[in-house]
């Protein structure tokens, strides 16, 4: 049953960060800054900083249009103009968006950026993507080609094609939008701060390791990670944010209190899963409900590895190597790493955080993760011996959300976890 | 010396496209101890360097339209493509066991994923992830590019256990230009007179070029000419169409065949676009990385996995088609859930309604069956552009 009118407990670090985004909103349709669309994986939020340019993100006003139950028809509204049923739905949210006025969530129209930074990396579409905006608003377009690292390596030639683009494409074009001449040593200060949030964002993706575990990693990881991967990492309100995220999740694990959900703490701690795929938009509470209401908790996700993965192999945005540090980030985003890294990355979620199982969020939207996940999914199950266990959803389009389907499955799903367990194969081993 | 006669051909080249178990692949590679096949997928590599290596470059370009798909369901989910799971389900039948390495271009998320999978599930096989450019200017992407060619030649170095020399690159680059000049022959000698070369003889023409050492499909392509200037035959009131969007997983013979029967002639197209990526002879001198690098960088086609820099420019290949091949309209035939085809439709349907030029689009899987309403859709647009169109 959908709770969306009952009140939604919120925590102290959530009503900060709705500020912020609020805030940014503002800040965007003020009109008072420049403002360049980019996307959320591998985002360069530091570099548009150096220039004063306010930082608006497709990805993430499509989602906020989903849970406020608008992209339907913004999705109709694309297809209505020649786009494909079959294509990416963040896309066509977007370009319908635009169709139907282009309101910002502040109620502001949004403005015509300035620039597109396309950031092309871990995902074909955002390449189509921006060549479709930039028909529309025919501003300067920089493209930042970042190459799929498909050996589970970053190597020295795809690192320096980043720095070559960034100083020679990407910087010299924010330079001529902004009027401002680019100053490495704000980048640096910047990336210092960045590294300070960072390091509290890991701290709280570790700390689902505890049983119970204080804190959702997928729904709530979501809101957790929102800061770090849009407009706000390397400002002094992101370390602030975090700060206090892990102060409040400090007191949850003394006080040894179960994950936090709208409705308030969970009673019990039944399942442990590490979730793969991004969640469903449009029906986001109903969804999440399903799993606390069953008593599962989501310790670990690959969704809050989309922007940059930090806990893998320890990154964090380095002021001594400015540029390089950059590139590294944006080659370390989990959908541009190949998939036995992926592979890898979960079956240690899987053993580290000792889950109960993988559990697969299709999203028939998004190829970049979807592609491959069966294959991924018995992979894990055959190196953790835990079950797995794969549903099908969307990102923002209502059409394919079916809850009876998702709830059938995930039922299933605890049984045959409920099963193993009785057969005495659950038992996790610790790393 | 006479020619094959046209039919001769076309049943060899219809022998080859039949033939899941690349039996001419194999033979080739049975032929000579120490033989290695390279498998590729679309749209490009640079088949230059295998051939250098002494390598078979062999195209793969899905099971095709009668293939029975069992296992290769299991791998994806129903809103993914068709060419991924029949691909899987050559290689997990054996189909492929001859193969020694597989290359995956950066062509879509889906085909970047394959690379996974082959990485996961073949761990003995040589796999390489093609990443091409999308930046296009020598000191940026072209060094990139350069380094990504070095890096492939030393894969294959270190596979076949010898070196490759510029000297062979330079050779193997020749005798693709020579390829490529024949493939544009026959592109060529179809918009001149397309009831002389039907679109379904051409295709099978070029899809031999999948499987064939480059040097027999040269003289294939100079037979079939040959033999089908020495045939001419009954011209009809068709349209003349360019096709787009077929340049990934490919649309069913049966499709193209229907196209034609319904009054399209296809004056030209985008499958098989490796055969004519480069739109320039490459330099046979000199530094043949740097020689390749410049010609990918700055000749070559444009499609949907590429990004274009500049606005104005969007489409302009397909414009640049219409205008050479003489084509009164475009059919964008488009593979379900094929991220770059779809997604690139919009912009180039913009292209085509800024200038009058009639279009009409349409989607298919590899093993699309029922070709009656492509028919009736062809056959409604060649009318209509019969009757109304200012062409």
């Amino acid at each position: 049953m959908n709770n969306s009118n009952q009140d939604v407990i919120k925590s102290n670090s959530q009503l900060l960060q709705k500020e912020m985004i609020s805030r940014n909103y503002d800040r965007i349709t003020s009109g008072q800054f420049k403002v360049s669309s980019t996307f959320v994986p591998g985002n360069l939020n530091e570099l548009l900083m150096c220039f004063d340019i306010a930082n608006n993100l497709p990805e993430i006003n499509a989602i906020q249009n989903a849970m406020r139950k608008k992209s339907g028809d913004f999705i109709t509204e694309a297809e209505r103009s020649g786009h494909s049923e079959d294509v990416c739905t963040y896309v066509k949210a977007d370009i319908g968006m635009m169709e139907k006025g282009n309101i910002a969530p502040n109620g502001k129209p949004f403005p015509d950026p300035d620039m597109l930074l396309l950031s092309y990396t871990g995902c074909f579409t955002f390449l189509k993507w921006f060549e479709l905006l930039r028909e529309q608003y025919k501003c300067p377009t920089v493209m930042l080609h970042v190459p799929y690292a498909a050996d589970g390596k970053v190597t020295k030639n795809m690192r320096d094609y980043i720095v070559t683009q960034l100083k020679e494409e990407v910087i010299p074009t924010m330079e001529k939008i902004s009027g401002i001449k680019f100053d490495i040593d704000r980048l640096r200060e910047y990336l210092r701060k960045s590294a300070q949030a960072e390091n509290d964002l890991v701290w709280m993706l570790e700390q689902s390791k505890h049983k119970p575990s204080p804190i959702d990693c997928y729904f709530g990881g979501v809101y957790y990670m929102g800061p770090i991967f849009t407009a706000f990492r390397g400002t002094d309100e992101a370390i602030v944010y975090y700060k206090l995220l892990r102060e409040e999740i400090q007191q949850r694990i003394d006080l040894g209190l179960c994950a936090q959900t709208p409705e308030g703490d969970m009673s019990e701690e039944k399942y442990r899963l590490v979730v793969e795929g991004p969640p469903n938009w449009t029906s986001f509470r109903e969804f999440w409900k399903m799993f606390y209401e069953m008593g599962a908790v989501v310790v670990a996700s690959s969704y809050t590895k989309v922007g940059g993965v930090y806990d893998y192999d320890n990154f964090r945005h380095d002021p001594d190597h400015p540029l390089e540090s950059l590139a590294d980030y944006c080659l370390g985003v989990y959908t541009n790493r190949n998939l036995p890294t992926r592979v890898d990355m979960l079956a240690r979620n899987v053993k580290e955080y000792e889950a109960d199982g993988l559990l697969i969020n299709s999203i028939k939207s998004c190829n970049s993760f979807s592609a491959g996940q069966l294959v991924m999914m018995r992979e894990i199950e055959k190196l953790t011996g835990k079950p797995g266990a794969f549903i099908e959803t969307d990102l923002v389009d209502p059409r394919y959300f079916s809850a009876a389907n998702v709830k059938n499955r995930l039922e299933s799903y605890f049984q045959m976890i409920d099963q193993k367990r009785r057969a005495g194969g659950s038992a996790t081993v610790a790393v | 010396m006479s020619a094959k006669p046209v039919e001769k051909i076309v049943d060899f080249c219809q022998g080859i496209f039949e033939d899941i178990t690349f039996a001419k692949a194999r033979q080739w590679k049975d032929a000579q101890p120490g033989r290695k096949v390279i498998g590729y997928m679309p749209v490009y590599v640079p088949r230059e360097i295998i051939h250098a290596a002494g390598m078979l470059p062999l195209g793969i370009l899905g099971g095709g339209a009668d293939m029975e798909v069992i296992h290769g369901d299991a791998y994806y989910q129903s809103y993914i493509c068709r060419i991924p799971r029949s691909t899987i389900e050559l290689a997990i039948t054996g189909k492929l066991d001859f193969v020694d390495g597989m290359m995956f271009p950066s062509i879509c998320d889906v085909i970047r994923n394959l690379s996974g999978i082959w990485q996961i599930m073949f761990k003995d096989k040589y796999v390489r992830y093609f990443d091409a450019p999308q930046n296009f200017k020598d000191e940026i992407g072209g060094v990139f590019y350069s380094n990504e060619l070095r890096e492939l030649k030393e894969g294959l170095e270190k596979l076949g256990g010898r070196e490759i020399t510029d000297a062979q690159i330079n050779n193997s680059i020749a005798v693709y230009n020579e390829n490529r000049d024949w493939v544009n022959r026959v592109y060529d000698f179809r918009a001149a007179t397309p009831w002389n070369a039907p679109a379904a003889e051409v295709y099978l023409l070029m899809r031999a070029g999948m499987v064939l050492p480059v040097e027999e499909h040269t003289q294939l392509m100079k037979d079939y000419l040959e033999a089908a200037a020495a045939e001419p035959r009954p011209m009809r009131d068709n349209c003349r169409v360019t096709l787009i969007g077929t340049f990934c997983e490919q649309p069913p013979l049966n499709l193209i065949k229907s196209l034609e029967m319904a009054g399209c002639y296809i004056v030209d197209d985008d499958t098989m676009l490796v055969t004519r990526w480069l739109l320039e002879a490459v330099p046979t001198d000199g530094d043949p990385i740097d020689n390749l690098s410049k010609a990918f960088l700055h000749h070559s086609a444009e499609t949907a996995a590429k990004y274009e820099v500049n606005l104005e420019e969007k489409g302009s290949y397909m414009l640049e088609s219409i205008r050479k091949r003489g084509a009164d309209g475009v059919i964008f035939a488009a593979p379900s859930f094929c991220d770059p085809a779809l997604l690139d439709q919009p912009m180039m349907v913009h292209r085509l309604e800024a200038l009058g030029i009639p279009y009409i689009t349409m989607q298919y899987a590899e093993n699309s069956g029922q070709m009656q309403p492509i028919r009736e859709q062809a056959g409604t647009f060649a009318d209509s552009i019969k009757l109304w169109s200012s062409s």
